[in-house]
């Protein structure tokens, strides 16, 4: 069974901070990171690595710098990796990316199952999954907390916003992988010597044999027009807690006053 | 180089870094002028461009010295464009249950429609739901499509994918929304891909930009840190999933009637199949439909204190959420969570209680219509959102608004 994990190296949102007098991102010294759902992804085939021998090969689209997080797979347990890089791939959105990823996952053997994180937590678009397996033409179950593998079959558990379904699909399928999964495994000191040393394969655009007209911004059909940071909330008030009693009712009375219950 | 579209000008730059402030991507830096052959001038770095940059133009706007320009890049679709009529919305409904987000999305839809004069239609999937399509032309549909199949019954993204992919290339519409919900944000992806046009995901602002008549699409980004516009200019149709309970619902006219197009298609069996369906979580859970959030954090300092979370939240009919460490400390199951990591809510009211408020909470929430937060430390970020702030212990705060309303 070969199971092929696609992850994003991605700036860690909990150090991004504004700056207040331009109102921009700060980024110096914001660290790089796995996106974490794609930790919970990567488990998931380490874990049928560990029970059923699959292979896991881990393969990102980025630039070069995104070779630190493929060595932090490969140090976790992954057998191979791949980092999908190349000028021509800049300001992919997500139909370009989706088109790269499926190119270079056919360069791949032929996996069973394909894997991604929920959604990448610097673009929040859940969008790359579902795009994979559309051009890969196979099925796609989206929000995953649970997979069994048996028989050449999967059984997963789908959440919806109130409940989940139990769902069975054959293989090969794509699937996208909650937080909620599991809890993703360090990575041995055995494994980080190892990944220290692996050499890491790279794919090109000609690699890929890539259209030119699908991939980057010409693959693009979206565009950022503008960006800026949202408004301050204004008009605030405070209540001082320290007797709490008053405090309890001269909220719920706010709140009543301006009919918010 | 070359495919990146944004062209330095070496003789201009002034190496002073502002493009390097504002871009949001992270895209340049100052390298010494030396490392790329440049003639010598009295600035010894200029400014470069990797590959994260995305064409925004934000540098371009920012640098004082003109010495940054956009080149038009050509997209090819291989449609033509003014072929593309008519405004879509996806009519999400679940066991027969018409979901609140299909009325916000017709809400919007109409303002949209109005504005580029052209029809709104709606596109309802579902078994036995065709009874169910006039209800739509209350709030502002002009067509209904219905495909009424019993293997249609439970939601299927590639069933759905293949219904409404076909429906698209058929009817060829300008624009399609549908809710950025567990259900909108699995197939819609997928059918962007098939008929090969952009989207946009969970969008909080549409409008119609006046002079070129494109949809303009605002949604947060970088876990809500930046707001950027994204437009669709040469692909059909202009495709956006939408966060719930943003878009305002507009009263319902129960005397419009419009027209109910019944499809047939062949449905071919999909693959995955549904075993069990399973509604777990009751109202105190469901975090996307309630209209109010009663949310603990790390400030409870134990699993026992969920207790007064639950019973605010049972006296003021609300759900209740939960921050990242109170999820991470065990206390309270994952599914409760609020936030970047979790689930992202617009209720109308918010309660946050001691929660401080780091930035992927306040991705997650910071949307909502008023927001109360009650925290010990006065310097907590939460209150930067928070329309009503209380400086104070929670433990004893939370069960005495409990009795305040239940007093009532």
């Amino acid at each position: 069974m070969h199971v092929v994990v696609c992850i994003k190296q991605v700036p860690d949102t909990s150090d991004v901070k504004i700056n207040p007098e331009t109102n921009t991102l700060i980024r110096e010294g914001v660290q790089s990171i796995i996106n974490p759902f794609d930790e919970n992804a990567l488990e998931i085939a380490l874990v049928l690595k560990d029970t059923q021998g699959a292979k896991v090969t881990v393969i990102t689209m980025g630039p070069p710098q995104a070779e630190s997080a493929l060595r932090e797979c490969l140090a976790r347990g992954a057998d191979e990796v791949v980092l999908v890089s190349d000028r021509a791939f800049a300001g992919s959105d997500t139909l370009a990316t989706s088109y790269t990823l499926a190119r270079a996952i056919e360069t791949l053997d032929k996996p069973d199952l394909i894997l991604f994180g929920k959604q990448a937590i610097d673009g929040d678009t859940a969008q790359v999954g579902p795009g994979v397996a559309e051009l890969l033409d196979m099925p796609v179950i989206t929000y995953i907390r649970r997979v069994e593998v048996a028989e050449g079959k999967l059984k997963v558990e789908r959440v919806f916003e109130d409940g989940y379904e139990k769902m069975e699909v054959p293989l090969p399928a794509v699937l996208t992988i909650l937080k909620e999964a599991n809890v993703p495994r360090m990575a041995s000191l055995k494994g980080r010597m190892k990944a220290k040393k692996a050499e890491i394969a790279m794919l090109s655009a000609a690699a890929i044999q890539a259209d030119p007209e699908r991939v980057g911004l010409k693959g693009s059909p979206t565009k950022v027009v503008r960006i800026f940071t949202p408004p301050k909330k204004t008009g605030g008030i405070r209540i001082d807690g320290t007797h709490p009693l008053e405090a309890a009712r001269t909220l719920v009375e706010k709140l009543r006053e301006q009919k918010v219950i | 180089m070359s495919d990146i579209p944004l062209i330095i000008f070496e003789d201009k730059c002034t190496a002073c870094t502002k493009c390097i402030k504002v871009c949001p991507f992270g895209a340049l830096t100052m390298e010494p002028r030396e490392k790329y052959d440049l003639p010598a001038s009295r600035f010894k770095k200029i400014a470069v461009v990797n590959e994260k940059c995305t064409a925004c133009g934000a540098c371009v706007q920012e640098c004082p010295f003109e010495a940054m320009e956009l080149r038009e890049i050509k997209r090819t679709f291989k449609h033509n464009i003014s072929d593309y009529k008519g405004v879509w919305i996806f009519a999400e409904q679940r066991g027969g249950h018409m979901e609140d987000v299909t009325y916000e999305l017709l809400s919007k839809g109409r303002e949209l429609a109005d504005v580029r004069k052209v029809e709104l239609s709606a596109v309802l999937l579902g078994s036995g739901v065709k009874e169910k399509a006039s209800s739509l032309f209350a709030w502002g549909a002009d067509n209904v499509y219905v495909v009424d199949d019993p293997m249609l019954e439970e939601y299927n993204t590639d069933l759905y994918t293949d219904v409404v992919s076909t429906l698209i290339s058929k009817y060829k519409p300008e624009m399609m929304l549908a809710g950025a919900t567990s259900i909108g944000r699995a197939f819609i992806p997928r059918v962007a891909v098939r008929v090969q046009t952009g989207l946009t995901a969970d969008c909080t602002a549409l409008e119609i930009d006046s002079v070129r008549q494109i949809l303009l699409q605002t949604r947060p980004a970088f876990g809500g840190n930046i707001m950027a516009t994204i437009e669709c200019p040469d692909h059909r149709p202009q495709m956006a999933t939408v966060r719930h309970k943003v878009l305002k619902k507009i009263t319902p006219d129960e005397s419009r009637t419009g027209k109910i197009i019944e499809e047939k298609m062949a449905l071919k069996e999909p693959l995955s199949k549904i075993i069990e369906v399973l509604h777990e979580m009751g109202n105190q859970v469901n975090l996307a439909e309630a209209d109010i959030i009663v949310s603990g954090g790390r400030g409870l300092g134990g699993p026992e204190n969920f207790k007064m979370i639950e019973e605010l939240a049972k006296a003021i009919g609300g759900a209740v959420g939960a921050s990242r460490a109170a999820v991470d400390a065990d206390w309270i199951p994952a599914y409760h969570q609020v936030g970047q990591t979790g689930k992202t809510v617009c209720p109308k009211l918010y309660i946050a209680c001691g929660i401080s408020g780091a930035i992927q909470h306040l991705a997650g929430m910071s949307s909502s219509d008023f927001i109360v937060a009650i925290n010990k430390d006065p310097d907590a970020p939460i209150f930067n959102v928070a329309d009503i702030g209380i400086v104070g212990d929670l433990t004893e705060i939370v069960p005495l608004i409990t009795k305040a309303l239940n007093d009532r």
